[in-house]
């Protein structure tokens, strides 16, 4: 379109107002964590106040150690199989409908069907209800993502330094190794810190795949509980944490997949 | 070039099992109890029924069908009007500039969906915001109360949903190839026209993926009626959580999230082909 592209006034104003759209309520929030009387109307000056009721509070602390635990469960045991299953997929001959259509579901299945699908195998099994549970549900989608990731990189990998590799004599692993992880290290961190995030957000999943009692509880269910209760400045301070880390991880993955994208 | 053998089977082995044992099974499992009887302790009876399949269509569950159909099917509409002018707008924009506009456009769907939800609570509530607002501005009556509404569950959704649309034509707009726009301009087409005539059919695959990702996370979406609908709003989303989590009728919610599915693949594959015809037409050469 570049002979036609005008710099256009009404492009600018279209994109501020969707920009303001999206970042005005997130603003909002986060400016009233900072707010030192708590309500959710009037500002009465700075305070960091509510960020230390947020570390004296047991509860908050116990369900974002809970979170923390399920994410880098998660988010290890998914890398690995979500790289596996992206080179797998990448390199194999015979070309098949069934395993791309598993890898997609993750996707695209509503969550609501997929937790209560989980909550009713595990019942079924007699599988007791924890963090363990939430982990192994958490991988179904983080190792979708994962393999997404991966996958677009290898989409511009040059396969035939594997060939040169394997006919100097080396066997798989070493190629897997010294050839394979390096070219693909950023793509697998990137979606490593993706699967990451997905997992501290999810709430639906972990809801339903947690068991009773606040044993497992995680971050998003205790926000989900303190949200249905109503509006308090702590909320805020809480979602500001959660959001800022998020957005931090998220912006490090971004920058390590454009790094060195050809 | 055909990529090298590199053991492809074992590698893809322990993705696939983790997903057929931890996903395809359990779904399958939950739709086998669609066809059970209820126990009466929750769980199963095992005796073949095709009472829940039945109960899902009659009219009082039906109607929630309805009305989650509708407010899936105007937040699609409302997030496709949004996000199309945006994504245009993303497109034209200096080519440098588009990785980072587009950055910041998805940047919130990846972020903590119960908080962007809880963020217009915050904004709409009956001291938030936005009645602090109108008082500014002059407004002296009773205080509007715009939650627990279906246009504050319609406008969650859309909120939430609005990167992914951005996102979903801003990548059909870019791949469309710029010569057919020149030559709509050589031969005398206006902007306008041009734009009616051949960006927009063009780009009507990304609007088509936009709108269905929408469409089906939207009908299903349990969170959100939850939380701006104030549970007034039951949603199938909702009914699948009440006969598992509280009327611990699992056969019929099992029934309910297979009809949930069915609508689901039905959309997905309907796109699919759009998708694939419209990619026929562009290979074509122009």
């Amino acid at each position: 379109m570049s002979s036609v592209r005008a710099p256009s006034r009404l492009g600018g104003l279209v994109l501020a107002a969707i920009f303001a759209f999206l970042y005005v309520p997130i603003a909002v929030l986060v400016l009233l964590s900072f707010n030192a009387s708590g309500l959710p109307t009037a500002w009465t000056g700075f305070s960091l106040k509510w960020y230390g009721a947020l570390a004296g509070n047991a509860n908050i602390l116990h369900a974002a150690w809970n979170t923390l635990v399920v994410g880098l469960a998660a988010t290890a045991i998914s890398t690995v199989l979500g790289t596996l299953l992206a080179i797998g997929l990448e390199t194999r001959r015979r070309k098949g409908t069934a395993i791309e259509a598993l890898a997609f579901a993750p996707m695209v299945i509503p969550d609501i069907v997929l937790a209560v699908a989980l909550l009713t195998f595990f019942s079924s099994l007699d599988i007791t209800l924890g963090l363990p549970t939430i982990v192994v549900s958490h991988v179904i989608f983080d190792l979708a993502f994962v393999n997404a990731v991966v996958r677009a990189r290898l989409k511009h990998f040059d396969f035939s330094i594997v060939e040169a590799s394997r006919d100097l004599g080396a066997g798989y692993v070493t190629t897997f190794r010294r050839i394979l992880l390096p070219a693909l290290a950023p793509a697998i961190i990137a979606g490593a810190l993706l699967a990451f995030t997905l997992s501290i957000d999810e709430f639906i999943i972990a809801f339903f795949t947690a068991g009773a009692g606040r044993s497992s509880i995680t971050l998003p269910m205790q926000i989900y509980s303190m949200i249905r209760f109503g509006i308090t400045p702590e909320v805020n301070a809480l979602a500001t944490l959660v959001m800022g880390l998020s957005a931090t991880v998220l912006m490090i993955s971004q920058w390590l997949n454009k790094e060195q994208a050809p | 070039m055909s990529p090298p053998d590199m053991k492809s089977g074992l590698l893809v082995t322990p993705a696939v099992a983790w997903l057929v044992i931890f996903m395809l099974a359990p779904c399958l499992l939950v739709l086998s109890y669609a066809f059970l009887e209820r126990g009466t302790w929750g769980g199963v009876e095992y005796t073949l029924t095709l009472e829940n399949i039945a109960r899902a269509f009659d009219p009082l569950y039906a109607r929630v069908f309805l009305t989650s159909a509708r407010i899936a099917a105007l937040a699609t509409l409302f997030a496709v009007l949004l996000a199309y002018p945006a994504a245009y707008a993303i497109a034209r924009a200096p080519r440098r500039w588009q990785p980072v506009l587009l950055f910041f456009a998805v940047l919130p769907f990846w972020s903590n969906y119960l908080i962007r939800t809880y963020a217009w609570i915050v904004l709409l509530n009956r001291e938030g915001l936005v009645n602090n607002l109108l008082k500014a501005l002059g407004y002296r009556g009773e205080p509007l109360s715009m939650l627990y509404s279906e246009p504050a569950v319609i406008l969650g959704l859309v909120y939430n949903y609005l990167p992914f649309v951005i996102l979903a034509i801003y990548s059909a707009l870019s791949r469309l190839n710029p010569e057919l726009i020149e030559a709509s301009h050589d031969l005398g087409g206006g902007a306008l026209r041009t734009f009616w005539r051949v960006t927009l059919p063009l780009s009507l695959p990304g609007v088509a993926a936009g709108g269905v990702f929408v469409f089906v996370l939207s009908i299903g979406n349990f969170v959100t009626p939850a939380l701006l609908g104030g549970g007034r709003f039951q949603m199938i989303g909702n009914l699948v959580y009440d006969q598992f989590l509280a009327a611990n009728d699992w056969p019929f919610g099992a029934a309910l999230g297979m009809v949930l599915i069915a609508i689901m693949t039905a959309l997905l594959l309907v796109q699919a082909r759009l998708a694939a015809r419209a990619g026929g037409d562009t290979a074509r050469p122009a």
